[in-house]
């Protein structure tokens, strides 16, 4: 699924739901403002809590820049990854973390919370996720060899791509 | 690598501009950002050093519109041009699903330019892409300037593929959409293949 040589990333409302439930246990249960999931290339897959004020858009980006650029220092001093990062700010603080090896957890806490009750939290909390998206994984692939991908570009025609520039 | 969420009915794919140092790739963006209606359009993020060279990348979402029902989305993506900045380089062409190459047309660049489409060659099969296979449109910038190289030499090192290409002034404005165009029309055919559409 997030493989490179993969052509798409495909994300199910099943598992959508399924991963919505758990980051909002999170949320709940390590006190956070806001949590995201971002994979590795930067695109946001899922994210709740306060996010109404936030440019997510631009956070998914900049973390993947982020665990990029330290997965490449990792790489540098023999390391697979740095699997957790954390930064520390007056009020705010952000946590992040890989799941699987493929998608990142960030989660944003203030004084609320604590990063011990954080880390505790994120650790559970990525085993779950790590399920639902091995499940996602094998879904997209049985779909793939079943032939039976309904996606939605099969059936688009020239008209539809000149359409969105004009 | 796209992104195509069925739960939010959104389809995300990434491009790339790629070229050598001070090409116009971040003009390029920025163009695109001035001219775009706000509601299309994310922030656009720099980082660059504080002499404004790009350190690490540019990035700017775009939301075109939909395609049956899916809200299409591009993220764009500069690279730091230069030289010494390969490792980051690398990093970002992770997951692209389009490139835009930006030539410099100008003649004292005309090794730079082949350089950089080296590295792009070199970086992309680190990663397990091959050029030849990835939606690519060459855009030859600057092409406003005074002392810029036969058109025809630069074509024939640069694009012996014969993929779209587009003379252009970033500072103007000149060629910037319709390469972009380009581009994420070539991305959208090949996610049509990909599902296996013809």
């Amino acid at each position: 699924m997030l493989g490179s040589h993969q052509s798409s990333f495909v994300m199910y409302d099943e598992e959508f739901k399924r991963i919505s439930v758990v980051i909002e246990k999170l949320l709940r249960e390590s006190n956070s403002k806001v949590i995201f999931l971002v994979d590795k290339n930067g695109q946001l897959i899922a994210g709740c809590g306060e996010t109404e004020h936030l440019d997510t858009t631009s956070l998914a980006s900049l973390t993947a820049g982020n665990i990029a650029a330290t997965g490449g220092l990792a790489k540098l001093i023999g390391e697979k990854e740095f699997s957790i990062l954390f930064h520390e700010g007056e009020k705010d603080n952000i946590h992040i973390s890989i799941i699987g090896q493929r998608v990142i957890l960030v989660v944003i806490f203030d004084q609320r919370s604590s990063l011990g009750l954080v880390r505790l939290r994120v650790k559970k909390a990525s085993e779950e996720l790590g399920v639902i998206f091995d499940d996602l994984s094998k879904k997209a692939e049985e779909i793939e060899q079943s032939g039976n991908a309904e996606s939605p570009f099969a059936e688009i025609t020239d008209d539809d791509i000149d359409n969105l520039f004009s | 690598m796209s992104f195509i969420n069925y739960a939010s009915r959104e389809i995300n794919c990434k491009i790339v501009y790629y070229g050598p140092g001070l090409c116009g790739k971040t003009t390029n963006l920025q163009f695109v950002y001035q001219k775009t209606a706000p509601e299309a359009k994310g922030k656009m993020i720099s980082l660059a050093t504080e002499t404004e060279r790009t350190l690490f990348f540019d990035f700017l979402p775009l939301a075109l519109g939909e395609i049956r029902g899916f809200k299409t989305r591009f993220h764009l993506y500069t690279v730091p041009g230069q030289v010494f900045y390969d490792a980051s380089r690398k990093l970002i062409l992770k997951g692209v699903d389009g490139v835009v190459f930006v030539a410099d047309s100008q003649e004292e660049r005309f090794d730079a330019n082949i350089e950089s489409l080296e590295n792009l060659k070199v970086n992309l099969e680190e990663q397990g892409y091959e050029l030849e296979k990835l939606p690519f449109v060459i855009q030859y910038n600057k092409c406003d300037l005074p002392n810029i190289s036969d058109p025809e030499e630069l074509r024939e090192l640069l694009n012996p593929w014969g993929v779209p290409e587009f003379q252009a002034c970033a500072t103007t404005g000149e060629g910037v959409f319709e390469t972009l165009k380009s581009v994420a029309k070539l991305i959208l055919m090949e996610l049509k293949k990909g599902a296996g559409g013809r």
